[in-house]
């Protein structure tokens, strides 16, 4: 280490090194002074020694000379020869629960500049207030978030959780490390206590809430669910918190009636198709698909029928269609899919009709391989007619796609879709009829 | 196709020393614990052990057994136990459950915990309020800086994004420090440095103090690296909220990179195994599309295959001598080439198909109109229908974060209806950590600000205001995009064989904003000019610059650029500034806390059982 005479006037004066100025040991220490080099060497005995080997090492009064770093250690040994290196050794190797003795050791920056080495060091010293509160402004100021939950775990211990809690509302980088730590370490009690005491009522809320994903019994959460159902959430959060309980209370009924039923194996749908797993503790929307593959036909008035678990969790229109639509198509129960659809009027007339939009109707009707009879009559339900044209192509439904072509009087389209019909097919003798036929009159 | 690099451009340093001095270091705190012994290694750590020793190397240094850290009683009947650990609270509890237990069955062992990169007070908090401080002895192995590629250097630390931007917990802060400081004792200061975002400026500030520390350790070395710069994920939540379409990206989002390799499945190998596939730039198929934009990809592959197929046809017609060279010299090579050319077409065809699955094209469409702010309804009505089909609740998640960035919080889906009770936990991570903003309730926010600076005195009082800021913090996306022309205009079709800027990462669409503004930056060599955007950024008082007089830098490490991402950075982001650094004649060297994608940053948003 090269060192500039100014650099090294400033090392030795600078207050940051007081560590060094061992109290009583004044006489001695002036002849270190005679020896840069050797205080260099100090330095980085002491700072940079790992203190987990200091530590192992229990001091017994043996020579420092058998500790493990001989070559800091000489140059440390040479400067002291007139004095009784004893006297020092100990000093450096002193567990750390005995450096409260010497209370002048270390200032805030020092200590935490030692911690944020990951030394160990010992905190007791710090006993006003007004020396925490030093500390920790010196850590927060250092930004090493380590350091500053060091320094909080010895506040939380040293101080009453209401001056802590007071001190730490002013100040809000620490704030946020105990509450990390807390929540880490699963002091959920002192958390909450935070909590109430800043007046965060939606946090307090939300920290109690959590609580339930560390509960495995569904009986048991639902009864916690049950108890965070008066707490101060926002008013949106409180409809979820009671649909959340609601929704796992019906679960628990629907999964004791249908493993029974499964069990039993007197119901045909669970004998065709088995459970793959378990409904409890499932989103709301898988629960509805749920209810809509097992349970489609119920009434409304029981807990497992679609249309209860609509009205009850107020699900939109379009959501509780789409999924009645996977459902249904999932088990080609094409009855249902055209029901769902359909709409009559005063006057009786039926009508058909999608809050989803037909497009969507067809692309969801495909991923669940519907034959192309049934998406050719969904296909021509599609208003737009470019997307129905697009459809229709996409999905060979050919019919679609050559009437289009014949409504719009375009030929020459109809002429391009010859060449994707299969040679021979009845398409292709479709779209030559209509070709050759007279009665057209083509815009191209 | 795979542009060249500019013959100017400089070369880069060699990062494979930072694996000989992590595995040296490693042997070292292994020896530490002499005789044989199980190791315990957290999972989280075994790719990245991987990347640099192998299994026989523990062995010669006398680990006997390998155990995964799981919550499971350990079998292991060996007298020394080391585990090699994150320094996690839930891996404290479970050594405690371990040693206590051998405790209590009267067993004496040796125990030692190597935590990695660093301990944690809280983790020896832990070890001491179970009891057994004393009986294990802690090491630290400061592995932070894993070479991925040749220009990308990985923390592999993930949590980091959610320690910091979800929590406030500043604990890794120490952690970035040391690795820049352990960078710049190996390839020299940095004389330029630059910075964006709160922590940017922490880590900076931590590290400067480090050099001081430690002063002389670099002085009058030459930089090799001349400029860095430190950028906070929160700067730019939007570029990686996007979906990813150059190549390396798309695999990324589609089968998950995971510490520089991925697992092709049956699917892609088209063989009944799976096969883990480290993808870098030994990979010479692979390097050549990384950075491509997906639509160029297949053709390329096919032009490779037909080569490939014309270089094997030789043969025919060769005579003996001719045949014994093809085969010793060439047919390795090749063969080498048709495995990765096979591997690479089987991801792009399983790509396509899972794409096609998921209407890629469509939800391509809604981010661009998102990110250029036009057809907001008809976006917001997408995504609610997204929401509605529960296609896939991390993408709904990630489309309403996008939705509500970009427009500012001002336009919101009626997602709470849609998406189920159980959610709820989520969505207030996203909101408190600000990727999901919503008409700001600015009275509430008010009403605490002035309670808090009530307390305090004036001075102190600024300082809350900013430690809300991030509470408060409106996006201002669409400014943003305005001032720094994020949206290319575009006459026409966007050429993505030949793109003209780092927009092509997306289409044509969108340039990303955390490159813009590190082009903006190096361009000026300095925030000049731009502090309309620092302040739009709400980065006023984390924008920094710090230029050192370094006569000594030469020129070609001026044009090396060491980019620091806080938080994570995405393959688009990578491939966006290497394009940038073709076209300047730079080099840029990426150094990520993990790399990240839109699914990584809302998985880290969702709560699970302690």
């Amino acid at each position: 280490m090269n060192r500039t005479k100014g650099d090294e006037e400033e090392y030795w004066n600078s207050s940051k090194f007081k560590a060094f100025t061992f109290d009583d040991e004044d006489d001695e220490l002036s002849q270190l002074k005679e020896s840069k080099r050797a205080v260099n060497s100090l330095r980085d005995f002491v700072d940079d020694d790992d203190d987990d080997d200091l530590e192992r090492v229990s001091w017994s009064g043996e020579p420092v000379g058998s500790r493990t770093r001989p070559g800091s250690f000489q140059s440390l040994s040479d400067a002291l020869s007139d004095t009784p290196a004893k006297s020092y050794a100990p000093e450096l190797g002193r567990p750390k629960g005995e450096y409260r003795d010497y209370s002048n050791d270390w200032s805030p920056s020092d200590t935490v500049r030692r911690l944020r080495k990951g030394k160990v060091c010992s905190l007791e010293r710090f006993r006003s207030l007004q020396d925490k509160l030093q500390l920790l402004e010196e850590a927060v100021s250092m930004h090493d978030g380590n350091v500053i939950t060091a320094v909080l775990i010895f506040l939380k211990r040293t101080l009453s959780k209401e001056i802590l809690f007071r001190e730490l509302e002013v100040r809000q980088v620490a704030l946020r490390h105990l509450i990390h730590f807390l929540k880490e370490i699963g002091d959920q009690k002192l958390l909450l206590d935070l909590f109430r005491f800043l007046d965060r009522t939606e946090e307090l809320a939300l920290s109690h809430y959590r609580e339930h994903l560390n509960i495995q019994d569904p009986d048991k959460r639902k009864e916690f669910l049950k108890t965070c159902i008066g707490l101060p959430f926002s008013s949106e959060d409180s409809a979820h918190i009671q649909d959340h309980y609601t929704l796992l209370e019906r679960q628990i009924i629907i999964e004791a009636n249908d493993r029974h039923l499964e069990s039993a194996g007197q119901t045909e749908i669970f004998r065709k198709h088995p459970r793959k797993a378990s409904i409890l503790n499932m989103p709301l929307v898988t629960t509805l698909f749920y209810s809509c593959f097992y349970h489609y036909t119920e009434a409304e008035g029981t807990f497992s029928s679609p249309i209860n678990l609509k009205k009850t969790f107020k699900i939109p229109d379009k959501q509780y269609v789409l999924t009645a639509l996977a459902a249904r198509a999932k088990l080609r129960a094409w009855n249902d899919v055209d029901a769902l659809f359909t709409t009559k009027n005063w006057l009786g007339y039926t009508k058909k009709r999608a809050p989803i939009g037909f497009h969507r109707v067809v692309e969801i009707l495909h991923k669940n391989n519907a034959p192309v009879q049934i998406l050719q009559e969904y296909v021509n339900l599609v208003e737009d007619v470019d997307t129905k044209l697009n459809l229709a192509t996409k999905f060979k439904c050919h019919d679609v796609v050559i009437d289009t072509c014949r409504d719009l009087k375009d030929r020459q389209q109809l002429l391009a879709y010859r060449s994707k019909v299969d040679k021979g097919s009845a398409e292709e003798e479709k779209i030559d009829a209509l070709l050759s036929s007279s009665q057209i009159r083509w815009k191209n | 196709m795979a542009f060249p690099h500019r013959p100017d451009a400089p070369e880069l340093p060699d990062f494979s020393m930072l694996k000989r001095l992590a595995r040296d270091q490693l042997i070292y705190l292994l020896e530490q614990l002499p005789g044989k012994k199980d190791l315990f290694i957290e999972a989280d750590l075994m790719s990245p052990l991987d990347r640099i020793a192998n299994v026989s190397i523990l062995k010669q240094h006398e680990v006997d057994k390998l155990y995964k850290v799981e919550n499971k009683p350990a079998l292991s009947s060996s007298e020394q136990l080391c585990f090699l650990v994150r320094p996690r609270i839930k891996n404290m509890r479970y050594i405690a459950s371990l040693v206590n237990a051998d405790k209590l069955a009267g067993r004496t062992r040796k125990y030692k915990v190597i935590f990695s990169p660093q301990k944690f007070y809280a983790c020896e908090m832990v070890l001491e309020e179970e009891g057994i401080y004393g009986d294990v002895s802690c090491d630290e192995w400061a592995f932070s800086l894993l070479p991925l590629d040749v220009d990308l250097l990985s923390m592999e630390l993930p949590e980091f994004f959610r320690d910091y931007f979800l929590e406030g917990d500043q604990r890794w802060i120490n952690t970035v420090a040391q690795a820049l400081h352990l960078l710049s004792t190996l390839y020299g200061p940095f004389p330029n440095c630059y910075g964006i975002g709160r922590c940017a400026k922490m880590a900076y500030e931590l590290w400067r103090n480090l050099e001081e520390e430690e002063d002389g350790e670099t002085k009058g070395r030459r930089p090799e690296i001349g400029h860095i710069f430190l950028l906070d994920r929160d700067v730019d939540f939007v570029t990686a909220l996007c979906s990813q379409v150059v190549y390396e990206g798309l695999v990324d989002d589609t089968f998950r990179i995971k510490c520089g390799s991925v697992d092709f499945g049956p699917e892609v190998t088209s063989s009944d195994k799976s096969l883990k596939v480290l993808l870098n730039a030994e990979d010479k198929v692979f390097n050549e599309i990384r950075n491509e934009h997906f639509s160029n990809v297949f053709g390329f592959l096919s032009q490779k295959a037909r080569n490939l197929q014309a270089q094997y046809d030789r043969r025919r017609g060769m005579d003996i001598k001719q045949m014994k060279n093809f085969v010793s010299q060439e047919l390795k090579g090749l063969k080498q080439e048709h495995r990765l050319l096979s591997l690479h077409i089987g991801a792009c065809e399983s790509i396509m198909k899972k794409k096609t699955k998921q209407d890629f094209q469509e939800l391509i469409k809604t981010e661009h109109a998102l990110l250029e702010g036009f057809n907001i309804r008809e976006s917001t009505s997408y995504i609610e229908e997204h929401i509605d089909r529960q296609v896939s609740p991390i993408e709904s998640l990630r489309l309403m974060c996008l939705l509500s960035i970009t427009e500012n919080g001002d336009a919101r889906c009626s997602s709470d209806t849609h998406y189920g009770p159980e959610h709820l936990l989520t969505f207030s991570n996203l909101r408190r950590a600000g990727l999901l903003t919503e008409q700001a309730p600015g009275d509430t926010l008010t009403a605490v600000e002035s309670k808090v600076s009530k307390l305090v005195t004036d001075k102190a009082a600024g300082k809350i205001t900013d430690a809300f800021s991030s509470l408060a913090k409106r996006s201002n996306f669409r400014a943003i995009s305005k001032k720094l022309n994020l949206i290319p205009r575009v006459d026409g079709e966007y050429d993505l064989k030949v793109p003209r800027d780092m927009a092509y990462v997306f289409s044509g669409a969108y340039v990303p904003l955390s490159c813009r503004i590190i082009e903006q930056v190096l361009e000026r060599r300095s925030w000049q000019g731009l502090d309309e955007v620092v302040r739009l950024l709400n980065c006023s008082d984390f924008a920094f610059t710090d230029m050192t007089k370094e006569d000594k830098a030469s020129s070609e490490s001026l044009r090396l650029i060491l980019v620091v991402f806080l938080g994570g950075c995405t393959f688009s982001e990578i491939s966006a500034l290497r394009f940038l650094g073709r076209e300047k004649g730079y080099r840029f060297i990426f150094l990520t806390t993990a790399v990240t994608n839109s699914a990584r940053l809302m998985e880290a948003m969702s709560e699970v059982k302690a």
